[in-house]
């Protein structure tokens, strides 16, 4: 009998490593919801560059403000730009019919995007564009092909001329102890503001703020997890005693 | 108190209901590890029923809002993630739980004679839980409960003659929409509950009326003291009960330890295509039913042949469908001499250690996309699955049993 539950548990191990396996390789992300200061940065970055097309409609300005530690009057003059109050659900003013007829598609919401195709995805894809002169837009991406939005964030990063390395040689930094790649392009078609240290950097926080976004209960549900283990944990130790109490007239 | 409780009792046999199925209840004293998942079966019946009713009252069932109240739930309403995530992991550990349970009743010979009726009731419960929790998934109305539902309604569509307008009778549309999702708000939220309390009801007075099994397929009602008490039972409150806490607390260790730091589960119980809202334009690459369903699933698309002028599909849909059915009959193909596998011989150990694996296997092939080798390998397993039911009657009958004992072996 013991042999065959053994047998069993070694028949599930297969359907525990499951993995949707991508067929691009990717750049590895370690999201950490605890960096406000990196979700600040993260914040502002999407509310300037992103959040002209695509929205955060399942997630309320006041949250965002509370959570990040930034002032709500602060949040307010520098990172609403629709008139919404901070109480309201973080939408945009571009129509969805119109946004479709300019882009093929409408720009798809972000508020669960990372919980979608995961961090690595993310992170990956925002530093995965080139020149392309035969898409519309002169731009494609490595990470999803002919992809119908526009580099927005060339002027920071600026052009690359070819297909750019993602997923080849992830390298640690040594300070933050975050998982960062280098330079993912050999050859620029023109310059961004930042250096591909810097921007490597920004699209982190980028991302980090995007994975927040899409699971804001994160931290509370792990720092509340430990306590009700715990609990239960001692619940067991009594229900043990009561249960050994009781069963000692039992022969 | 005592004579409320008398003043009660006069009107109402509570003493005598209580003596019944609890106080005077004499379960046999050599329940195993493998007893747990029954009581904790009901543990999470309860989870969902509670956590149901707390989570209708911010869910919005309309093809405009479902997906965006499931937001608002898991970030606006206090507490509404926690409740949630109970719900879906809930919903998972159902499944792990009742497959468990039935599992010891394979082992053990629990649907044996004079068990049949409970065996019955419980394939039933299994039934009615699959159509609540295939309904369940749909609510979220994300990328995966939307073409999750298509699949599996569309297969209705392969039955001949009638099946295309049986599939539109169950959507109520010409494709899956807000009206599909109203009537399985309604059946997941009232009917199937009630239909599942009652059957978890008729499923526990038949096993209190005949008594439970025990690992050594023992009738311990064969062997009374005095007082006409099984010399191996014990009364199931307070020695079962506080057996149960026990367990109450491992389970709810390892079932916390997911709803709080792995909620997802990695994509099985909570996939990731289902963080999209539902597009009816946009077909997932990959479209795969939750984990619990999977091993039918492979055995659906195992079916590749088209036979006798039917569609192959209309054969998976057979196979599936008969693959549950077939369980149903188990208390009529075992011809055993003795009910626990402790006594079988090693044809029926076998038998049922190469139908686990085969389920388990089938499983994992209805999650990954289907390639030749995998179908190959589905095709054998789902074999392997039928062979063990269909063999039983004689495989039960060949073998040479061990002598089971008078008393119970702990």
């Amino acid at each position: 009998m013991k042999k065959l539950i053994i047998g069993l548990f070694i028949s599930i191990l297969p359907a525990l490593t499951l993995a949707a396996a991508g067929s691009v390789p990717l750049d590895t992300m370690e999201p950490d919801h605890a960096d406000k200061v990196s979700l600040q940065r993260g914040a502002a970055l999407f509310t300037n560059y992103c959040m002209g097309c695509h929205s955060m409609e399942y997630a309320r300005y006041k949250r965002v403000s509370e959570d990040l530690g930034i002032p709500q009057e602060l949040y307010e003059e520098n990172l609403i730009f629709t008139g919404a109050k901070i109480g309201e659900l973080m939408k945009i003013s571009m129509d969805k019919d119109m946004a479709a007829d300019w882009f093929g598609a409408p720009p798809p919401d972000l508020t669960l995007e990372t919980r979608l195709r995961g961090e690595d995805w993310v992170y990956s894809y925002l530093r995965g564009f080139y020149k392309d002169d035969s898409r519309p837009l002169g731009v494609n991406n490595v990470v999803f092909e002919n992809v119908g939005m526009p580099h927005v964030l060339a002027d920071l990063q600026g052009l690359c001329a070819v297909e750019p390395e993602i997923g080849t040689d992830a390298s640690v930094d040594p300070l933050s102890g975050d998982v960062r790649n280098g330079g993912v392009c050999s050859e620029w078609a023109s310059e961004g503001s930042m250096t591909p240290q810097e921007f490597n950097s920004a699209m982190y926080d980028l991302t980090n703020f995007m994975s927040y976004m899409g699971d804001p209960v994160k931290l509370e549900r792990h720092r509340l997890g430990m306590f009700v283990l715990i609990f239960v944990a001692i619940f067991f130790i009594f229900a043990y005693l009561l249960n050994r109490e009781y069963w000692k007239d039992v022969h | 108190m005592n004579k409320l409780l008398n003043w009660v009792d006069e009107r109402l046999p509570v003493v005598d209901a209580w003596n019944k199925h609890l106080g005077k209840y004499y379960a046999p004293k050599n329940f195993n590890v493998w007893y747990f998942f029954g009581s904790l079966a009901m543990l999470v019946l309860v989870n969902q029923l509670i956590t149901g009713i707390w989570l209708t009252m911010s869910y919005n069932p309309s093809g405009e809002g479902a997906f965006a109240s499931v937001e608002y739930i898991m970030r606006d309403v206090q507490w509404g993630w926690l409740l949630r995530y109970l719900h879906s992991t809930g919903a998972s550990a159902f499944f792990v739980v009742v497959y468990l349970h039935m599992f010891r009743g394979l082992m053990y010979g629990s649907y044996q004679k004079p068990r049949e009726l409970i065996w019955i009731f419980g394939m039933l419960i299994y039934l009615v839980l699959m159509a609540e929790a295939f309904m369940g998934y749909l609510l979220p109305w994300g990328q995966m409960s939307y073409w999750g539902a298509q699949v599996i309604i569309n297969l209705f569509g392969a039955i001949p003659v009638i099946g295309e307008d049986l599939s539109l009778w169950i959507r109520g549309d010409y494709l899956i929409s807000g009206i599909t999702l109203n009537r399985f708000f309604a059946l997941h939220v009232v009917a199937l509950p009630i239909v599942l309390l009652g059957l978890v009801v008729l499923h526990i007075l038949a096993l209190h009326e005949v008594g439970s099994n025990n690992p050594d397929g023992i009738d311990i009602k064969k062997n009374k003291d005095e007082n006409g008490v099984p010399k191996d039972g014990i009364p199931f409150h307070p020695y079962y009960t506080v057996h149960d806490l026990m367990g109450v607390g491992v389970f709810f260790f390892i079932f916390f330890i997911v709803v709080f730091f792995f909620p997802e589960m990695g994509g099985l119980f909570l996939e990731k295509p289902n963080f999209e809202p539902a597009n009816p334009l946009k077909t997932p690459d990959h479209i795969a039913p939750v984990w619990y369903f999977t091993p039918f699933y492979a055995m659906l698309r195992a079916v590749t042949v088209d036979l006798f002028g039917l569609d192959a599909k209309f054969w998976g849909v057979v196979v599936m469908g008969g693959a549950i059915a077939i369980l149903f009959v188990v208390p009529w193909l075992d011809k055993s001499p003795v009910r626990s596998m402790r006594y079988k011989g090693w044809l029926s150990r076998s038998a049922l250690a190469i139908f686990v694996v085969s389920f388990i296997i089938l499983g994992y092939l209805g999650i990954v996309p289907a390639t030749e080798g995998r179908t190959t390998v589905a095709q054998i397993l789902t074999t392997l699955y039928f062979a063990f039911f269909i063999l039983m009657p004689f495989y039960t009958r060949m073998e040479k049993t061990k002598p089971v004992p008078e008393r119970v072996t702990g």
